[in-house]
């Protein structure tokens, strides 16, 4: 029975090729499940890496380490208050200037741009913001700078430093680099990637819903004010924080134009210095003492906790949009 | 852009049996101070015996942190260690050259060596306490010379450093208010201005801004044009930042009695002598992980001693005294055992 | 009677007409607003694209002007020396981007085949989409100092390999994010059909849908390696920097970032321009790559 024999050999061989492959399929998850966890296992490793290292300061500084402005090398005393303003400051004065522009982009290029120049603007804008950021820093040192310190900071220290409440925010000597300086540069750098990201969520709006507010003798204006925005409303917002986050974390383009000072000061044209500049400029010579690459390490790790406190609200609005458009 | 694995695989196996062979590069870190110098002489040094030395500049403090840890055949630095930390950690510390720090000024019509200060003033300064370059203090000194009333900015490093280390020694010294509230050390708690990384971020800023004052070491001073101050020195003299001002402080400089080559030379008596001059030292393992490594670092040193005047003074250095170098080749002799 | 209906009939077009004339006047403000709101976003628009065109017009400008045959052929040169390149630095720089790169992307795209065909819709894989996407907007000095105490520390050196781990350790977020996106627009029915003539799992991600989606996931390692070029940060820590040529990935290496790190704060002329060039050459970089991942992308996108 020949026939019977190879249906018998063809089947032995199936079933063979069939446990490879469920075994080859094993594997294949096992390998791919095994990278999709290491990306999990980097990020706690990491947060855990830093708070290991920054122990001893904490334990040495307790929450002093966070609320006090000493930071002093010579009698190891460190206090993180004034790097941890600077980093806040200057992100909150990039988001500032960054986002009412980087909206009017977003709006110009969905609703007013004629069609012919969406793509290439688009593209333009999302290409500038894979620019690296120690062109920005470089820019804000030799051209930035002397500009501001020549043309702009003597005006403001006349005319704005001189206010009631306000003034001493805008008092200081006409340096160039500073806070305010920092602040600019960081704007700069975030424009194009909230923009572009805000372009992607505005385009994600029905154009039913638009079309029905135009029907209805909407202006341009109305439908973005009650139908784009509020339907974006928590993807806009995440987009913002997402460019907190890379504002926060933005070590070479303040280096440069910060000014590394801890004195503190509130005036946007003094200077002073963020957590990520302190990092770069300091921990080379910090391994000398091991408190003081401690109070450094501990420093990255409020950092990346700052970081963290922004980016998880954007995230779950991001995520809430995402719901709702379904997918 | 996408390397197959079996590539990276053959560059990753081709590249460490490239390394464990003996690798003709010696590795050094520490001063920014010396990094000119150290820049030349390992060109001028390969061009002669294709030996690589690679100096990165990453300050004094890494340096020693470096040297310590093993992880660089030699360290520089312009803090000398006390015998005890040198015995502590197992090194040896040899000078290498001579410079001199130098508080640069830019001043919109005032010309190098124009402006005269003395220690205590300098140190005034850098406290805060004196904020304007039409001050009395500095007018006293001045006298005849036309100073702006423009403010006066402070620039000082935003790393620790030697140079550092040996300008606030000065001041330490000169200046009792700020040995009381500042001290001294590689990096210190400063009470006023920016903080610029490196000689070249503090010469950065203070071409930058009118009415800055910064200290560099000489060599980025020259190499920059920018105007320098012309101090008080000990004997009450007022001397320029010259080869022989330097060469004057080192030659009172007491080497002879000092264990390990510890000696700080700033501050130094002589009518010529530059106040704020500085030695830059060498830290090397008594106890490498690479003899021969450490071996041809010695004998770099010892090319550099033989050879390498001409360029460090051509970049603002001084070269040491013969009999200093006697002393360090004895030196070596004693406590190095490869 | 007569006079009533009248004056009925007067108030009545006399509310037409104020009805009318408050409409107009509404509709006016309306307008009005709009233009001012239109043009403000104009504005906006215009005055964020000025300052970055002024950004790219400087770095083309001045970059430009330092481009020479010699960086390419030349090492980086000594401060005071007139002459020199880059060309150690630019090697250093590739040679570290390839191997991140080699080591990140098999990972990344590999997690991202797992988050879209095995972890899709499930808590697993949005527990692992959302600490991938914080891991993505983590700040690069971290990533560096993670690296530093992993691989720099404990093995007594800086190392170029220390410096493509940390650069590998950047790119894999992107990877991840943009293969997993690629994979899940591949539609549905492919895997149905292959499921349904009995081609196991592995078989069908390797060869048909890695294959559909492979313009997507090259683009995304395009985009990741774009990222990586420019970053300077956890090179400080890692890899740190060589004045000569090297090939030792023991050792540390010379790159682009930390050399223009170096040489632009430099108050040295010559090295300021050779700063600005590296600055150029890593732009021009960028926004190659950038395109090439565009072009590649975007006619996927039309045929879905």
């Amino acid at each position: 029975m020949p026939f019977a024999t190879t249906l018998a050999v063809n089947d032995q061989r199936l079933a063979a090729i069939a446990q490879q492959d469920a075994r080859k399929d094993r594997a294949f998850a096992w390998l791919t499940g095994l990278a999709a966890w290491s990306v999990f296992f980097t990020l706690l490793a990491t947060i855990g890496t830093m708070f290991w290292g920054g122990r001893e300061a904490f334990s040495t500084f307790g929450f002093g380490f966070i609320t006090s402005s000493t930071w002093d090398p010579v009698n190891l005393q460190f206090g993180a208050f004034v790097p941890i303003y600077g980093t806040l400051v200057t992100s909150v004065i990039a988001l500032v200037i960054a986002v009412p522009i980087s909206f009017g982009i977003a709006v110009f290029l969905t609703e007013l741009a004629p069609s012919w120049m969406r793509r290439p603007v688009g593209t333009a804008i999302e290409l500038l913001a894979g620019i690296p950021s120690i062109v920005y820093g470089m820019w804000g040192l030799f051209v930035l700078v002397p500009f501001l310190g020549e043309h702009v900071f003597p005006w403001v220290d006349a005319n704005l430093g001189q206010l009631w409440l306000i003034g001493p925010v805008f008092r200081g000597p006409p340096l160039g680099v500073g806070m305010g300086t920092a602040g600019l540069v960081l704007a700069i750098m975030v424009i194009p990637f909230i923009a572009s990201v805000l372009r992607e969520v505005f385009l994600s709006v029905p154009s039913q819903l638009k079309e029905s507010a135009y029907a209805l003798g909407s202006t341009t204006t109305e439908v973005v004010w009650h139908i784009v925005l509020p339907y974006t409303r928590s993807a806009s917002i995440g987009a913002i924080f997402l460019g907190l986050g890379r504002a926060l974390g933005e070590t070479m383009a303040v280096t440069f134009v910060l000014g590394n000072s801890f004195n503190f000061s509130p005036s946007l044209l003094d200077p002073g210095t963020s957590i990520t500049a302190t990092i770069a400029n300091e921990f080379a010579e910090a391994s000398i003492s091991p408190l003081y690459e401690s109070s450094l390490i501990a420093l990255a790790f409020v950092l990346f906790m700052v970081v963290l406190a922004v980016l998880i609200p954007a995230k779950l609005m991001l995520r809430q949009l995402a719901k709702r458009a379904g997918t | 852009m996408k390397i197959t694995l079996k590539q990276s695989v053959l560059a990753v196996c081709a590249s460490l049996s490239m390394s464990l062979s003996f690798a003709a590069e010696i590795t050094g870190a520490g001063a920014t101070f010396v990094f000119p110098a150290m820049s030349r002489w390992s060109s001028d040094y390969n061009a002669a015996t294709q030996v690589k030395v690679n100096y990165q500049s990453i300050g004094s403090g890494g340096g020693i942190a470096q040297v310590k840890a093993k992880t660089v055949d030699f360290g520089s630095t312009d803090a000398p260690l006390k015998p005890e930390e040198l015995a502590a950690a197992g090194l040896v510390q040899f000078p290498s050259v001579i410079g001199g720090v130098v508080p640069v000024v830019n001043l919109k019509g005032i010309n190098a060596g124009q402006v005269k200060l003395s220690g205590k003033v300098l140190g005034d300064i850098f406290l805060g306490k004196i904020t304007q370059w039409n001050a009395p203090e500095i007018a006293a000194l001045n006298a005849g010379l036309a100073l702006p009333n423009v403010r006066i900015t402070v620039v000082h490093r935003s790393d620790g450093s030697g140079t550092t280390f040996n300008f606030v020694n000065y001041l330490s010294k000169v200046n009792a208010e700020w040995k009381a509230k500042v001290g001294e050390g590689v990096a210190v708690r400063w009470p006023t201005g920016l903080g610029g990384k490196g000689n070249e971020g503090v010469a950065a800023y203070t071409k930058r801004i009118n009415g800055a004052l910064g200290y560099v070491e000489l060599s980025y001073a020259t190499l920059n044009k920018m105007s320098h101050i012309s101090m008080q020195n000990a004997a009450g003299k007022f001397v320029q930042p010259t080869l022989d001002s330097f060469r004057a402080a080192a030659a009172s400089a007491d080497w002879k009695n000092s264990k390990d080559f510890y000696l700080v030379i700033t501050d130094a008596p002589g009518a010529a002598s530059w106040p704020i001059t500085a030695t830059n030292f060498m830290l090397m393992q008594k106890l490498p992980t690479s003899p021969e490594r450490a071996k041809a670092a010695l004998e770099f040193f010892k090319w550099v001693y033989a050879n390498g005047s001409k360029s460090a003074e051509a970049l603002g250095y001084v070269a040491l005294p013969n009999e200093l170098v006697a002393q360090i080749n004895a030196y070596w002799i004693a406590n190095l055992k490869y | 009677m007569s006079a009533n209906s009248g004056q009925v009939a007067q108030s009545d077009s006399a509310r037409q007409i104020s009805k009318a004339d408050f409409a107009e006047r509404r509709y006016r403000k309306r307008k009005i607003i709009n233009g001012v709101m239109l043009t403000l976003s104009a504005a906006a628009a215009l005055f964020g694209l000025f300052w970055l065109g002024w950004i790219l017009w400087t770095t083309l400008g001045k970059g430009a002007a330092a481009m020479s045959l010699s960086l390419f052929t030349e090492m980086t040169p000594p401060p005071g020396v007139e002459s020199g390149g880059l060309a150690n630095a630019i090697f250093g720089s590739m040679l570290i981007c390839a191997l991140g790169t080699a080591m990140g992307a098999p990972i990344g795209v590999a997690a991202g085949v797992y988050l879209a065909e095995y972890a899709n819709h499930t808590k697993r894989g949005e527990a692992i989409r959302f600490i991938n996407d914080i891991l993505l907007s983590a700040p690069s000095i971290v990533l560096g100092l993670f690296v530093y105490g992993l691989l720099v520390k404990p093995f007594g050196g800086y190392s170029a390999i220390a410096g493509s781990v940390a650069l590998a350790l950047i790119i894999i977020p992107v990877v991840v994010r943009t293969t997993d996106e690629m994979l899940k627009l591949v539609p549905t029915q492919m895997r149905e059909a292959a499921l349904s003539l009995g081609i196991p799992l592995w078989k069908m991600n390797i060869q048909i849908l890695a294959r559909a989606a492979w313009p997507g996931i090259l683009t995304g390692i395009l985009l990741g390696v774009a990222r990586i070029s420019g970053e300077t940060a956890p090179l400080l820590f890692t890899a740190l920097g060589n004045q000569y040529w090297s090939t030792d990935l023991t050792a540390p290496m010379a790159n682009l970032p930390k050399v223009i790190n170096d040489f632009a704060m430099s108050p040295f002329e010559y090295w300021n321009s050779l700063a600005w060039a590296g600055a150029f050459l890593i732009t021009l970089f960028v926004l190659a790559l950038s395109l090439i991942a565009r072009t590649l992308s975007a006619p996927k996108k039309a045929d879905l």
